[in-house]
């Protein structure tokens, strides 16, 4: 596309299909304890 | 829904429902709100309404490449999810699975900052340290409440833990001795203020915690105002070297540095600059939070500084990236290709369903931050939760549930936000923090303009 250029996404809706494990990490847990930082965690289900 | 924005010289549209992120020219830009209601109109109605400062091919040719996203799903898509994360928090609600923990080793602190929400380490209660016997228990009830979960995470959280490390270590080693048998695989973490973070603190965290978190607030004067020993002394030269001597042990991986900004630092872009210049690579600063009537307290007419300080660091992240010199700001901090599915976006924190906080006493509350409010007693390590009403009313708490996040669109990266900053900007966890939130859109704008400059993926 000239006008439009897209970045790599993981698509929500597909997610729906794979996802829900629970094996992820638990947002506060890491390094923020006063915020809620759910997009930047990685999804530990390898077959998503 | 779409969110488009500029920022930095990039043109960033975002299609909430999909998740996907274009970056695009000024005339699709521009095309994106002619278009989002009805995305079949004519390419002369589009020439027509985006006026004069555009070539009428050009519109027509950016609005082909509109539509074509619309047709394959990544642009005014709908949302699909209601229904889905219905079902998702019932089966939370009927069936819990807790599967991380924040152990409170110690209600005691050897510091006195001056903004910590544990009021000195206490959490306006007494003194206690945790006995090995109750983290046992809140270790077993953690494995026996996980289902099928293997990743458990446990954060050695305070006060400050050092001041009882032998109860962590001993904790640890239990923890470690059940992992086989019950096909358990636990991540610990330790947050500390520093000051007792010698040899063998150091070397057993090496060793067995999977994340460090390092607290430490910017430069000397920063850290040193909000940041005082008991004896009222700075802790700013105590804790540096032993930070960097942590950060380096650990090859600049799986630790943070840990800070919290104030009224007192609007400029905390020089703070978090300041911590890469002291050579730490991870870095997560954030803003206090506190009752309103508190001097550090960040106020309204702070906000607009605030945002500026995120784009002027965002800036310089990219400055420094391009230059060879890492440096991962936790806030900017976005994963687009690998991140959470739709479930957990929507599901929020965990806290009172798979997050629980522990009291040195046993004692269980959703998180750490609603540590003494006593209206949020969970149950204790014996009984497990008891409060299910309460348990419940956490589990339902979603971006669905909280009429502000609705029409928002960050509502699948912050999932809703923090509950417990929630509670205590409005007294219902459903309620909004709008401050919280005004500083979390900026910092997810800012986070995905780094990746389009990273990418290289500007619009020409």
């Amino acid at each position: 596309m000239k006008h439009i250029k897209t970045l790599n996404t993981r698509d929500y809706r597909k997610s729906t299909k794979t996802g829900g494990c629970g094996e992820c990490q638990t947002s506060c847990q890491s390094a923020c304890k006063t915020s809620c930082t759910v997009g930047n965690q990685s999804c530990e289900n390898k077959n998503r | 829904m779409v969110h488009r924005y500029k920022n930095n010289g990039y043109n960033i549209v975002l299609d909430v429902n999909s998740g996907a992120v274009h970056v695009v020219d000024d005339v699709v830009y521009d095309l994106i709100p002619l278009m989002e209601n009805d995305p079949g109109i004519s390419d002369d109605e589009l020439v027509r309404q985006i006026g004069s400062g555009y070539d009428g091919s050009d519109v027509k040719e950016a609005a082909g490449e509109v539509r074509k996203l619309y047709e394959d799903g990544t642009l005014f898509s709908a949302d699909v999810f209601e229904p889905y994360i219905e079902r998702f928090t019932e089966e939370k609600s009927r069936a819990p699975i807790i599967k991380a923990m924040c152990l409170h080793i110690a209600h005691d602190c050897n510091l006195r900052c001056a903004y910590c929400f544990a009021g000195d380490g206490e959490y306006h209660g007494r003194k206690a340290l945790m006995s090995y016997e109750v983290g046992k228990k809140a270790l077993d009830l953690l494995i026996a409440s996980s289902g099928s979960r293997v990743n458990l995470e446990v954060d050695f959280f305070g006060g400050e833990p050092t001041l009882n490390f032998d109860v962590v270590k001993k904790l640890v080693e239990y923890g470690r001795s059940r992992e086989k048998e019950c096909n358990k695989k636990f991540r610990f973490t330790l947050t500390t203020n520093g000051l007792l973070l010698d040899d063998e603190v150091l070397d057993f965290a090496n060793k067995e915690m999977g994340n460090l978190v390092l607290s430490i607030d910017g430069r000397r004067e920063v850290n040193d105002r909000m940041r005082p020993t008991a004896g009222g002394k700075g802790s700013y030269d105590v804790i540096l070297p032993k930070f960097r001597k942590a950060a380096a042990s650990r090859d600049q991986t799986n630790y943070y540095v840990r800070g919290t900004y104030t009224h007192f630092n609007t400029d905390f872009a020089k703070d978090v600059l300041h911590l890469h210049d002291e050579g730490f690579e991870q870095i997560s600063v954030e803003p206090v939070v506190s009752d309103p009537k508190e001097e550090y307290a960040i106020r309204e007419e702070d906000i607009p500084v605030l945002l500026e300080q995120y784009d002027v660091l965002a800036r310089e992240i990219i400055k420094r990236r391009k230059e060879g010199r890492f440096i991962n700001f936790f806030h900017f901090m976005i994963d687009l290709e690998g991140g959470p599915c739709v479930a957990k976006r929507l599901s929020g924190c965990g806290a009172g369903t798979e997050y629980l906080a522990v009291t040195p006493w046993g004692d269980l509350y959703p998180c750490h931050q609603f540590v003494g409010k006593e209206e949020f007693l969970l149950g204790n390590v014996d009984d497990g939760i008891i409060n299910t009403k309460l348990s419940s009313k956490f589990a339902s708490c979603n971006v669905y549930t909280k009429k502000e996040c609705r029409d928002c669109f960050a509502k699948f990266y912050c999932s809703g936000g923090c509950m417990a900053n929630s509670y205590n900007a409005t007294g219902d966890i459903n309620g909004n923090y709008e401050t919280g939130c005004i500083l979390q859109r900026k910092r997810i704008e800012c986070a995905i303009m780094i990746k389009a400059a990273l990418s290289g993926e500007a619009a020409d």
